[in-house]
């Protein structure tokens, strides 16, 4: 009964991302069967599209700049993400990809350039993941998840939410349990579920699969996906992973050295399955942006 | 039982209103093994009480063959008897409740303002500032070399021990705080911003739940000194108290009320103990140490 409501009141606050997604799907799987020669150019042309005429922005930023003493890490970055999106953001260590995302979700401060969430008139939520799991070791999971609906709601209606939520990673039996007793990937679900619980409208993941083994991986991925189809929230996600960038991101970002490098669509059909020969050129185009500036 | 204890031990259960969901209880096995043992934990481990019988069985045995003159150490049989004799007259009763009550008192009024002073400090640079160097001083000062000054100021009334045993208690609380505070993982605190909590939320939920283990170190260790202050006090200058108890036998040469009050010293130290890590267990379940497997 409680995932019921739960279900309904989501599906209404992400009605149009869900018919714009499906028109996106259609798309996309019309051109999936082109020859590989022929469809770099149309691939490219329909997020486009869809950006101008359909989808309104999440976020925009604009000659965004940070300065650490004289040191300037980000040399002003212009992109805008639309609802819904999922963008992967990669970059070597230390190219200011992390302080990006330290911006977004206002943990840190621009020192020149402006961030807008929305059309800057309400207050959307901006949810953070971060590297590691970061749940408060003295509360219980369903509390821990309950964290995500600070100054949100609370009492039953908190532990309901809350409770819905661990069903939906997959926890549900372990709510009353202590952080310390799960496993690394099980943690990392939890914070997942506490960064959903207040339905942001964008998701800012900082490496948040970058401790976890291989498979624990694949399955934490394939959930991120799973969930963000169904939720609708942009997600940015920060990676040093270029495989699973191609494999989540509807559009990838390389960041090099404080400045977008590259801005590459991926308008592969979802579900993406690992291996695949386009995702390969994909991945190819951005190593070579990473490592070669070409 | 257990449900009850869990939402009272939980910091955070303040905050987040409403009671335990069925299921958070009902997921933790372990939790009726927990509460048995921390029934346990106020007499100790039974094993840890295996030693002291075997030495007194050895110190009885010794004091009846004559081994261990009467005149240096009273027999166990002797002191047990000592202890019924003033039992009886109520002696025993009346100087265990005033040293206790002075232990207590001082203990409470020392360990407030050392808990205020190190969340003040922990909390605040510009109070750390002010007040640290100063503390950091004064601490060094065994404050037992203080005695004769504070019984120029107050005589041996009980000033002068709520004093001596409120300031021998502050320091480690008021140290093991203050490390407490600043060793709260700085990541979680950045995770309690980035979801919108407030400073009283941060404090509740993440600050004073991330310095407890710290301020559980100094609680006891302040319990320790609260005794040997108290007792040093009493026997120094008093005219009640288990301290003054000892004194007094001295002076009559009762070497088995001598006995009798030491031992005291030890069960009520051990009491105290006891009851200290009973609240960690409570307090700190969630931590690894803790949990019973």
């Amino acid at each position: 009964m409680t995932a019921i409501t739960f279900t309904a009141a989501r599906t209404q606050s992400g009605k149009t991302t869900a018919s714009r997604r499906s028109a996106g799907a259609g798309l996309a799987k019309q051109a999936a069967p082109a020859p590989l020669e022929d469809a770099p150019a149309l691939r490219e042309a329909l997020p486009a599209q869809e950006q101008a005429t359909e989808r309104k922005t999440a976020l925009s930023l604009r000659g965004l700049k940070r300065r650490f003493g004289d040191k300037e890490v980000l040399k002003g970055i212009d992109v805008d993400i639309p609802e819904g999106q999922f963008v992967a953001i990669i970059g070597k260590s230390g190219c200011g990809k992390s302080t990006l995302l330290r911006l977004i979700t206002g943990l840190d401060q621009p020192s020149d350039g402006t961030l807008t969430v929305g059309d800057g008139q309400q207050d959307k939520r901006i949810r953070i993941m971060f590297q590691e799991p970061r749940l408060l070791p003295w509360a219980r999971i369903v509390e821990n998840v309950e964290v995500g609906l600070t100054g949100i709601s609370k009492g039953p209606a908190a532990r309901e939410t809350a409770l819905a939520l661990l069903a939906e990673v997959g926890l549900a039996d372990r709510a009353g349990e202590w952080p310390a007793v799960l496993s690394g990937g099980q943690r990392q679900r939890v914070a997942l579920a506490r960064a959903l619980a207040a339905k942001p409208a964008i998701l800012a993941l900082d490496e948040p699969l970058g401790a976890l083994d291989a498979l624990t991986r694949i399955d934490m991925q394939r959930l991120l996906e799973r969930i963000w189809r169904q939720e609708g929230f942009a997600a940015v996600l920060v990676t040093h992973d270029v495989t699973e960038a191609v494999a989540l991101a509807d559009r990838v970002i390389v960041i090099d050295e404080g400045a977008i490098a590259l801005d590459l669509p991926i308008p592969l059909p979802r579900p993406r399955r690992h291996g695949g020969a386009e995702m390969a050129a994909l991945e190819g185009r951005i190593l070579a942006a990473l490592f070669d500036e070409a | 039982m257990s449900q009850t204890a869990t939402s009272a031990t939980l910091p955070s259960a303040a905050t987040s209103t409403g009671p335990q969901s069925s299921s958070a209880a009902r997921a933790r096995p372990a939790a009726g093994g927990g509460s048995r043992r921390a029934g346990w934990a106020l007499f100790g481990n039974a094993t840890g009480w295996i030693l002291p019988a075997l030495i007194l069985i050895g110190w009885e045995a010794a004091s009846r063959t004559g081994l261990i003159s009467p005149n240096v150490l009273a027999a166990p049989s002797a002191v047990a008897e000592a202890f019924w004799r003033l039992l009886l007259s109520g002696e025993l009763a009346q100087n265990i409740w005033i040293s206790s009550l002075r232990a207590l008192s001082g203990f409470a009024i020392g360990g407030a303002i050392g808990l205020v002073l190190g969340l003040a400090n922990g909390l605040s640079a510009l109070s750390r500032n002010l007040t640290d160097t100063t503390l950091q001083m004064i601490r060094n000062i065994p404050h037992l070399a203080l005695i004769p000054l504070v019984i120029l100021w107050f005589g041996i009334d009980e000033e002068a021990k709520l004093f001596l045993v409120a300031l021998g208690v502050f320091f480690p609380v008021y140290v093991n705080t203050l490390l407490g505070i600043q060793s709260v993982d700085p990541q979680l605190v950045e995770m309690g911003r980035a979801y919108g909590m407030s400073r009283a939320a941060l404090f509740v939920r993440v600050i004073l739940p991330g310095a407890l283990p710290s301020i559980f170190v100094g609680l006891r260790y302040a319990l320790g000194i609260m005794w040997l202050t108290l007792i040093v006090a009493e026997t120094i200058a008093a005219s009640s108290g288990l301290g003054y108890m000892a004194m007094q036998a001295r002076e009559f040469l009762l070497i088995d009320v001598v006995v009798l009050s030491i031992l005291i010293y030890a069960l009520l130290g051990k009491l105290a103990d006891s009851l200290a890590r009973l609240l960690e267990r409570r307090f700190l379940q969630w931590h690894p140490a803790f949990q019973t497997a």
